[in-house]
């Protein structure tokens, strides 16, 4: 059977959808690695611990309110279940679309 | 506080658990689970991860050293929102092949190896061992401040508390834990148990942080303040182990036998996972959030020297918080407790599935199983869980129950990350073999063993030369500066040659041995777990006895159930007098799918090994189950190219109906046309003769009727020559006379004789001479009267003012090819296709010529000349090609 070319909307969307998860964690250790390159704090003055923390939590909570949006349309019952794939069916997960 | 009061509230605490697990296991028993199968208390029962060592310990960590306690909480913060990159497919496998620990996941995916089995649950143990002791010194640490805040109380010393803690988990566990042998692995109750303490923990933890922040230190700006004042503040990140702890802290969330055992084992529902990718971060943030106020505090407020990793309970006491350091000891209780009930559970499963069972069926010669296993796998299970603890509590002896909390934790976490190659490139790469990961496994937990876990007992194993100075005296494998790196962190010096000597042997050893059958059959169906089960082939050549069977199962799996099993699958065969189904594959393999829930799959896979006969699984099975897929594509490619001939055949189909149509069109003009040409003659020729007939005319009009009448019927004649002459020649009673004749001789003749076809008409030949010195065999006369009647044809019909009719001859391989063209208007296209059927002509000129079965005629003369003729399109006129054998075969 040979795969469509290209997707309707709705499955399109799913597919940039789990895309975006992919990415997530990407930027997720971007971020929480990037204060490695920061000028250590209390040092000279410049920056302070308080501001290390603050950035931390934030950005944490930022991570998880994003994941908190991708998560309802990943886990939604219309995403292909691995129970009811076929072999040779579209399983929609590895291929791009 | 007394101390009597605080061991009965912790007895109250851990008998409130027992009755939450209790009434819920009843509950599961009826089938009434409803919101306890919720995604809240999955994430909730994530927060195990939350040990004693985020209680107690990541405040000294903080104080310690500042910010990087974090690490420890965003490295599985990362995983989970990555969910869709490993945990996912993680509890996708866990689910379709029942799995019942970290030690069946890379068992199984090897190929069901029991070797492997064995070496998961001994590193897990070790790992685990330091963990454990962990716990028992926090909650030793706990009780120490309580008493040493009432002094003269009698209590127990610090030894002996630990030796109590001990024993009374691990009571606890086995009470809990072992109650029953399910058949999925899964314990709804101490799920639910430890889903009330993370609750518990969460809400001590925050507690204490609200009192800091705005009961010592004046809210939140007020804290930011102290932050920046206090001596956390020459806090430095290092990148080395701040890089390491992110990645290993994410790399434990997945290899920790506890963890692996809530995410994926107790898991039952895709939104649980969902909603645990953001919930259970956002769970370990709020745990995170108070840590440094607290450590800040502390600093501040507590007397020089005092242990920062009991600032959570020392705080509130040393402000007068008694009821406050109450809560927060319950919470510290609470993380430590749950932690030793599920790591405990995890490893019994692991210890008793892969090294008690193996042993038992390899010591019992005999194929048939008498006595009760589940009996066997509880005890078991209950010696492992004594077991486990046990040995907690000799590391922390042995450790001297010193070390900061979180250094101890690191370790453990270290030695689990030794599984994540093997885990990691077992659900991804279908390459990865058993030898591989057996050797990159050994290699990861030796080296880490010799450059971190030995090390941590002081001088006590490793002898102080060696770690001075090396093994016999080779500086280059001290194991803290291994080939010279003596700048890196210990731990991260540790990490980082542990993971590499592990992956680098694994993935060698990999590319190097081959798989065996069963291990590529599993390889496929956990790396392409998304494309569904891999066909049930795997018994395929069973001849197990059902009664034998049915026995095993009774052992395992309790008699009620296993005879339900049995029976559903003997209807489902279609036998409706016994309950004992035939030994199919498909069976067998529902059989260990079912029993791997109970035993892990190495375990069930051996016991039906033994009853069905040893190497059940052959290259040959697999060649089969890989033939059947290739059998079900080829026949899926013969339908589509079926279906593709099908189409061809309805256009052909198509095409000839518009043809018939087209044709019987002609036909009725053509009959009309027809029975008015004979009549015209015969009228002429009746009037005639009964003109000649009334007599006494004269002579002139005699011979003109006379005349008349005698062309008319050569006209007659010729139509019914022709007709006669088509259908003998289409019938292929032809009689050729076969002769050698030069081509040009014919053209000429064809030539001559038409001269008197519009003989008015001035037409100039195009020929080439030379060319047409051809000489040929064949019926010279049939193939005159085809260049005669198409140079007739270009004669009558072509509508040139200066007509010209060109001929080209030419050979060919062993034929002629003669084209007669003309510069007319040539044949519409649409006709083109039409003009050799009998009784065509062209519309309008009906008249002026013949019958229309020139044409007609030419190709049945050609056809039984062993040649073809075709209209020559594109040649600015009408134009025909004859091709003819040089030499046609008798015959």
């Amino acid at each position: 059977m040979r795969r469509p070319l290209f997707l309707g909307r709705i499955p399109y969307r799913r597919r940039r959808l789990r895309d975006a998860a992919r990415l997530l964690p990407v930027a997720g250790v971007f971020l929480m690695i990037l204060p490695i390159l920061w000028t250590p704090a209390g040092g000279d003055g410049n920056r302070l611990l308080s501001s290390d923390v603050i950035w931390f939590f934030v950005t944490w909570a930022l991570l998880i309110l994003a994941a908190a949006q991708l998560a309802p349309g990943l886990a939604s019952p219309d995403a292909p279940r691995p129970d009811a794939a076929r072999p040779g069916m579209l399983t929609g997960d590895e291929e791009e679309g | 506080m007394s101390f009597n009061l605080l061991v009965a509230s912790c007895l109250a605490y851990v008998i409130f658990l027992f009755a939450v697990a209790f009434l819920v296991e009843r509950r599961s028993g009826q089938g009434k689970l409803g919101w306890l199968r919720s995604p809240l208390v999955y994430t909730l029962s994530l927060s195990i991860y939350c040990t004693a060592w985020t209680f107690y310990g990541a405040v000294g960590y903080g104080a310690r050293s500042g910010l990087e306690f974090i690490t420890i909480y965003l490295g599985p913060t990362l995983v989970f929102i990555g969910w869709w990159w490993i945990l996912r497919k993680l509890v996708y496998i866990g689910r379709q092949q029942r799995l019942t620990s970290i030690a069946d996941l890379i068992s199984s995916r090897y190929g069901k190896s029991n070797s492997l089995g064995v070496l998961v649950t001994v590193i897990a143990i070790v790992a685990v061992t330091p963990y454990i002791a962990l716990q028992l010194q926090s909650v030793v640490l706990a009780f120490e401040v309580f008493a040493s805040a009432a002094p003269g109380e009698a209590r127990p010393a610090a030894g002996q508390t630990a030796i109590w803690v001990a024993a009374g988990l691990a009571l606890f566990t086995i009470l809990f834990g072992t109650r029953n042998l399910d058949a999925k692995e899964q314990h709804t109750g101490i799920v639910t148990a430890i889903a009330v303490e993370a609750v518990v923990k969460l809400v001590a933890l925050i507690a204490v942080g609200c009192f800091v922040v705005w009961g010592l230190a004046g809210g939140v700006s007020g804290i930011m303040a102290k932050i920046d004042a206090s001596s956390l503040h020459d806090w430095q990140l290092q990148p080395g182990r701040w890089t390491a702890i992110l990645f290993l802290a994410g790399a434990a969330v997945i290899c920790l036998p506890r963890m692996f055992q809530v995410i994926v084992v107790e898991n039952s529902d895709d939104r649980q996972l969902a909603r645990a990718s953001w919930a259970f971060p956002a769970y370990l943030l709020a745990m995170s959030l108070f840590i440094i106020p607290i450590a800040v505090m502390g600093i501040e407020r507590m007397p020089a020297g005092s242990n920062p990793d009991m600032f959570v309970l020392t705080l509130p006491l040393a402000e007068g918080q008694g009821g406050l350091a109450m809560l927060a000891f319950l919470g510290g209780f609470s993380s430590a407790t749950s932690m030793v009930i599920v790591e405990a559970i995890a490893l019994a499963t692991m210890v008793s599935n892969h090294i008690v069972i193996p042993t038992w069926l390899r010591l019992r010669r005999s194929g048939a199983i008498s006595e009760d296993v589940r009996s066997l796998v509880l005890t078991a299970r209950r010696l492992s869980i004594a077991l486990v603890l046990a040995l907690g509590l000799g590391y922390y002896r042995l450790s001297g129950g010193s070390g900061a909390l979180a250094e101890i934790g690191l370790i453990s976490f270290a030695g689990v990350a030794q599984f994540l190659p093997a885990m990691i490139g077992g659900i991804f790469w279908r390459g990865a073999t058993r030898t591989g990961a057996l050797l990159g496994l050994a290699t990861g937990f030796l080296l880490w063993a010799y450059c971190l876990f030995l090390p941590s007992f002081g001088d006590a194993i490793l002898p102080a030369s060696v770690l001075q100075a090396g093994p016999w005296g080779l500086g280059w494998l001290r194991p803290n500066a291994m080939f010279g790196t003596e700048v890196m962190d210990p731990l991260v010096h540790a990490l980082f040659w542990s993971l590499i000597g592990n992956t680098a042997a694994f993935c060698a050893a990999s590319i190097l041995s081959f798989p065996g059958p069963v291990e590529r059959l599993q390889s496929a169906a956990f790396v392409n777990v998304f494309d569904g089960p891999v066909g049930p082939q795997r018994w395929a050549r069973g001849e197990a006895e059902p009664e034998a069977l049915l026995m095993m199962t009774q052992r395992i799996m309790g008699e009620e159930e296993a005879q339900g099993l049995f029976e559903r699958a003997a209807r489902d065969q279609g036998k409706s007098e016994t309950m004992l189904p035939d030994p199919t594959p498909a069976f067998l393999a529902a059989l260990e799918e079912r029993l791997a829930g109970s035993i892990g799959a190495a375990t069930a896979h051996a016991m039906i090994s033994k009853l069905v006969g040893l190497d059940t699984v052959t290259v040959e099975d697999l060649m089969v189950v890989a033939r059947e897929s290739a059998q079900l594509m080829e026949h899926s490619a013969q339908l589509e190219e079926q279906r593709g001939e099908l189409a061809r055949t309805a256009t052909a189909l198509r095409e000839a109906n518009e043809k018939l149509t087209a044709l019987s069109v002609q036909k009725d003009a053509f009959l009309s046309q027809i029975s008015h040409e004979l009549r015209t003659p015969m009228t002429s020729i009746r009037a005639f003769s009964e003109i000649l007939a009334e007599g006494d005319l004269p002579v002139g009009t005699v011979a003109r009727s006379g005349g008349i009448i005698r062309d008319e019927a050569v006209r007659l004649t010729r139509l019914l020559d022709d007709l006669l002459d088509l259908s003998v020649l289409e019938s292929g009673k032809v009689q050729l006379s076969v002769s050698l004749v030069s081509m040009r001789d014919l053209i000429d003749r064809s030539i001559l004789a038409t001269e008197k076809v519009k003989p008015e008409r001035d037409i100039e030949f195009t020929r080439d001479q030379v060319a047409e010195s051809v000489w040929m065999r064949t019926d010279a006369d049939r193939l005159t009267q085809v260049f005669i009647n198409l140079i007739a044809n270009a004669r009558k019909y072509c509508d040139s003012s200066h007509p010209r009719i060109r001929i080209a001859v030419r050979v060919r391989a062993g034929r002629v090819r003669v084209d007669v063209a003309d510069n007319g208007k040539g044949i519409p296209k649409a006709l083109q296709s039409m003009v050799f059927e009998k009784f065509w002509r062209l519309p309008g000129e009906a008249r002026a010529s013949g019958a229309g079965l020139g044409l007609a005629i030419c190709r049945e003369i050609v056809t039984n000349l062993g040649g073809t003729i075709d209209y020559l399109p594109g040649q600015g006129g009408a134009a025909f090609r004859v091709v003819l054998p040089l030499r046609i075969e008798p015959g």
